[in-house]
């Protein structure tokens, strides 16, 4: 495809779908609302609470463990040597 | 005397910029609010550009700074601030436009959504412009980006790049190929541009 062609496919097209250069600067597009409330709230959904940031049954692993290093002390050293 | 002040005023809002940028960086959430008040404007008339469609492109200006402020411990500060929104808000875009299904890749209003009424050409009539938004919607994203930011926004082929993350001559190759396909689309409808 030589550039004249090209040209008249660009004309077709910004004839058809005017370019947003051509607006009228005094309809400047803006957003119609305030956004910054939306981001907030999407930034604060996806932050993760402390609570939530390590899944519960991992809480209950380290629990068990825990449990199993006091009841048993002779079991750490065969626990830490299957590691 | 006035040139003088003026560079210098240039200076301290490049300063205040680097400052801002610096503390986003950091997390500081009232320097992000400062950037996204800075840039809303430029991020959501980009992404209109893209998408054509008002409602759209406030959704996708929310993602995109949702995005940046996930990502601001990536972002460069010695880079302009600008440039990197854009990127992310082309991406945004792409991404929505891959969720689209290719009939319904354009709003409704996509002859409406930017321009003023007055500015499309009265001689083309409403069934070309439908074939031509149609064509353009048959497009895969990655080109119709490239064409409708090349061939219809005439935006520079280096802002194009950087907006997509390519090479100049990847713009170039991307809006080739568009043209060539929708010519194609369009000589199927008995258009001939």
């Amino acid at each position: 495809m030589n550039t004249r062609e090209t040209d008249r496919l660009k004309m077709l097209l910004q004839t058809a779908l005017p370019p947003t250069r051509d607006a009228d600067p005094e309809r400047d597009p803006v957003p119609s609302r305030d956004l910054w409330p939306e981001i907030r709230l999407r930034i604060a959904g996806d932050a993760p609470s402390p609570s939530h940031a390590i899944p519960w049954f991992d809480w209950v692993l380290a629990g068990g463990v825990a449990v199993v290093a006091v009841a048993f002390p002779a079991a750490v050293p065969l626990f830490l040597y299957y590691l | 005397m006035k040139a003088v002040a003026g560079s210098t005023g240039m200076a301290g809002e490049a300063a205040l910029e680097q400052q801002i940028v610096l503390e986003f960086r950091g997390g500081d959430s009232a320097a992000f609010e400062s950037l996204f008040r800075r840039y809303q404007r430029d991020v959501f008339r980009w992404i209109l550009r893209i998408v054509r469609d008002h409602a759209i492109a406030e959704d996708l200006t929310i993602e995109t700074f949702f995005r940046i402020h996930r990502a601001c411990e990536r972002f460069d500060a010695t880079r302009e601030f600008a440039p990197w929104a854009r990127r992310i808000a082309t991406r945004a875009a792409l991404d929505w436009m891959r969720a689209q299904r290719p009939e319904h890749g354009m709003p409704d209003d996509f002859f409406a959504a930017v321009p003023s009424p007055s500015a499309a050409d009265p001689v083309v009539s409403g069934e070309v412009r439908h074939h031509v938004a149609a064509a353009l919607a048959l497009l895969p994203p990655k080109l119709r980006i490239a064409a409708v930011l090349a061939l219809i926004e005439e935006r520079p082929q280096k802002e194009i790049a950087d907006a997509l993350g390519i090479t100049v001559a990847a713009v170039k190759l991307r809006v080739f190929r568009a043209t060539r396909k929708l010519r194609s689309h369009l000589e199927q409808q008995g258009i001939t541009p």
